[in-house]
């Protein structure tokens, strides 16, 4: 029974999490017109109904990868077949995967079973994301180098020192994430952030962190390769960086990991300094209680559906934030980003867990 | 930055001493004339040091129609409508300068009210040249968004343009004498329609870029130019001003009445990508004032001189009277017939001196036609401007020239 429940919730999330990415190409499509004062994309709407219900996402969830899927596939002369087709799937994986461990409601119980809204718990739930975000820079090092093509090259090796540089600093700014919470196991992260900070404000990550948040988030952005990120594939510079030879369904893959990535950043910025499924004011126990009242209660399916609902909009919050950044910066250069990380982020990052090791010390101590 | 132009040779002498090192090797190149960087009309081959530039051979020729040689086959009318194809991001200045170069041939004195309309379709123009070449700019160092804005501001005037000459890019306004045609009466409702968004747009652009600290730093400092390179090179516009040396032939040698306007040239002071952007800027600032100006000062009157030797007669006297018809049936078939001489005129275009040498035998069809296109000489001093820099520069470096193929490469 354990194994079907986790199946399912495996299932579940994987299919949640490329729906979101598949359904995140439309919002950034007309997200980017809204910005720009354009229309934006209106071609594909269903059965043709007028505008507002058009349900113009259908439009990217059927229309886009329709298109791409259909294109010819083509390999390059010279390409290393294998790893050209490897590629893509192994940037996809990881993604997709990693936001098996993020929490995304608190334990619920249904016929005397009790249920971890999280699809895989683990207890080193932590170490398992930030080794596997780290393995998305294979995919890219492999494109760049089975692709046999010079731009392709440099968008690799550009990507890879990208992403190698901020995991560190994204890893340190963790790490006193960590020291903060004194676990590894997502779940409890989210729940440590459950109660009130002075008495008023929801005791979330950010507001012990801050730091660190802007860290984690800026290195976030920097994984996902957008803009002002976006050197491994910026268009001006290398045409499509590390996926300039592909096309078609791989192409799709190396598009959909990405924005796989923006949701599974938004994940873990949302579970580790927003609270996760943890809205402000409402205690899985005991209910609804403004500060200075008595906790109303409140039915149990309707606090787990608040829960759920309120990762859900912290997530989208935090992807259409990213999209709006994309949309309003310039990129770095390539040795400024290289600046930015280790000469800048890196020492703060340090600071900062430093800083956190220090107070967490004497605080125990004083106790 | 006295060691810039020594930068790039000193890292190749440093990459071939040390060629064991299989991570030293030298990289070629070659980006475009498919790279989107390139617009399809232009190709760098480039030898790399890792991302660093150590040569950077510029080939032009990609958008090459033979624009001279065309010149020479049709009438001197005929030619206006290739001046259009030049750069084709400000039609109408090319027409203008042409047919004023042409006009200086002949002596013809052109009607005020015309002279007005040409300074101030001018004007709109270079703000479209300035709007498009900043936005792409832009874009080109990934903030999509500013081109966009700049876009639609440009969108309006390109409206405007549609409206008064008919077309949006083939304009052939100009004629030999003046103008084809008199503006029509909604023109100056669209054209500060068009100011007013653009004011928006330039205001939204310098909120977003100016002091943005991603976009300084990728502007600042980089494909820097001493003044003594640029004059060696003979840049001319925002280029060679961006150096800080004030040279604007409007002001410099007036023609058509921007002796009475009132307007500034903007200078940088390092000569480096920013100063450039800048001086684009401020003088699409410039130019709004010089349009406001205009549309103030705009004279009644004819926009065509009264000369039958080189205007078309009114179409009412060609089906008339026989002198109307003959004159028209002379010039149409025979073109106009241009004094023998030679000329060189050069008037201010949106990216700096576009000059026509024309030589005329008398006939009615130019003799030679020589243009002296502002980009080129730009492209020859790209090398210059990238060495030592990266692949990244080399896109926002390319930007700022504005290199137009139509112009460049004629």
């Amino acid at each position: 029974m354990e194994w079907l429940i986790g199946g399912i919730e495996s299932l579940g999330v994987i299919l949640v999490v490329l729906t979101l990415s598949a359904m995140l190409l439309w919002v950034e499509r007309k997200g980017s017109a809204l910005v720009q004062n354009r229309v934006g994309a209106n071609r594909a709407g269903v059965f043709r109904i007028a505008a507002p219900f058009n349900l113009g996402f259908m439009n990217t969830l059927m229309a886009d990868p329709l298109k791409l899927f259909t294109k010819e596939d083509f390999i390059p002369a010279g390409a290393d077949r294998l790893g050209h087709a490897l590629a893509p799937c192994v940037a996809l994986f990881p993604a997709v995967v990693t936001f098996a461990a993020i929490p995304f409601g608190d334990t619920i119980e249904v016929g005397g079973r009790i249920i971890n809204l999280q699809a895989i718990n683990l207890d080193v739930g932590f170490l398992y994301i930030t080794a596997l975000v780290s393995l998305g820079v294979y995919g890219i090092v492999l494109a760049g180098w089975a692709s046999n093509n010079r731009w392709a090259l440099l968008g690799s090796i550009r990507g890879s020192a990208q992403m190698i540089s901020y995991e560190l600093a994204m890893g340190i700014s963790l790490v006193s994430m960590i020291l903060l919470y004194g676990t590894l196991d997502m779940q409890e992260m989210v729940r440590w952030q459950g109660g009130l900070l002075f008495g008023v404000l929801p005791a979330w990550g950010v507001f012990y962190q801050p730091v660190a948040f802007l860290i984690v988030l800026t290195a976030g952005i920097a994984e996902t390769k957008r803009v002002p990120f976006d050197l491994p594939e910026c268009e001006s510079e290398l045409i499509a960086g590390y996926y300039t030879e592909y096309s078609g369904g791989k192409q799709a893959c190396f598009m959909l990991s990405d924005f796989a990535e923006i949701v599974m950043v938004s994940g873990l910025v949302t579970t580790l300094f927003f609270g996760g499924w943890q809205v402000p004011y409402l205690d899985s126990k005991a209910g609804l209680g403004l500060p200075g009242m008595t906790p109303m209660a409140l039915p149990a399916a309707l606090i787990t559906a608040l829960q759920v609902g309120a990762f859900v909009v912290k997530v989208l919050f935090f992807c259409c934030f990213q999209i709006l950044v994309r949309w309003t910066l310039p990129r770095f250069r390539y040795d400024q980003l290289m600046n930015l990380g280790w000469k800048k982020m890196m020492p703060i990052a340090l600071l900062n867990m430093a800083a956190t090791a220090l107070i967490i010390l004497l605080v125990e101590q004083g106790r | 930055m006295s060691d810039d132009k020594d930068r790039g040779s000193a890292q190749l002498r440093k990459a071939q001493a040390t060629a064991a090192d299989p991570l030293s090797e030298i990289m070629e190149l070659q980006m475009g004339p498919s790279h989107p960087a390139c617009h399809g009309t232009i190709k760098f081959n480039l030898r790399l040091d890792g991302e660093n530039i150590i040569a950077c051979d510029t080939e032009v020729g990609y958008l090459h129609r033979g624009f001279e040689k065309m010149c020479e086959q049709g009438t001197w009318t005929q030619a206006i409508p290739y001046t259009d194809r030049l750069n084709y991001a400000s039609p109408l200045i090319n027409n203008f300068i042409f047919c004023e170069a042409v006009e200086r041939l002949c002596g013809i004195t052109v009607p005020e009210r015309a002279s007005y309309l040409r300074v101030l379709l001018s004007e709109c123009a270079r703000i479209s040249d300035h709007l498009t070449c900043l936005g792409m700019g832009a874009t080109e160092l990934g903030a999509f968004t500013v081109g966009f804005y700049m876009n639609e501001a440009r969108e309006l005037l390109y409206n405007m343009s549609s409206r008064v000459t008919g077309a949006r890019v083939t304009v052939s306004y100009g004629r030999v004498g003046g103008l084809v045609r008199d503006v029509p009466d909604d023109f100056e409702d669209m054209i500060r329609a068009a100011l007013k968004r653009t004011n928006e747009v330039l205001r939204d652009s310098e909120k977003l870029l100016e002091r943005n600290r991603i976009f300084t730093d990728r502007m600042v400092g980089i494909g820097t130019m001493s003044q003594e390179q640029a004059l060696s090179f003979g840049l001319t516009g925002p280029l060679l001003r961006a150096t800080g040396i004030p040279y604007d032939l409007r002001k410099v040698a007036p023609y058509m009445v921007y002796d009475r306007m009132d307007f500034e040239v903007p200078v940088g002071t390092k000569g480096d990508n920013f100063d450039r952007f800048s001086v684009r800027f401020e003088e699409t600032k410039q130019s709004i004032r010089i349009v406001e100006q205009c549309l103030a000062q705009l004279p009644g009157g004819p926009v065509i001189a009264d000369d039958p030797t080189y205007v078309l007669p009114p179409k009412k006297d060609v089906y008339t009277t026989i002198e109307g018809l003959m004159n028209h049936f002379k010039i149409i078939i025979e073109g106009i017939r241009v004094p023998a001489g030679e000329i060189y005129f050069a008037g201010e275009a949106a990216n700096g001196e576009l000059g026509f040498y024309l030589v005329s035998d008398g006939s009615g069809r130019p003799y030679r036609v020589r243009v002296r296109p502002p980009c080129f000489y730009g492209m020859s001093a790209l090398e210059t401007m990238v060495k030592g820099f990266m692949i990244p520069d080399l896109a926002a470096i390319f930007g700022m020239i504005n290199m137009i193929g139509g112009e460049c490469d004629r």
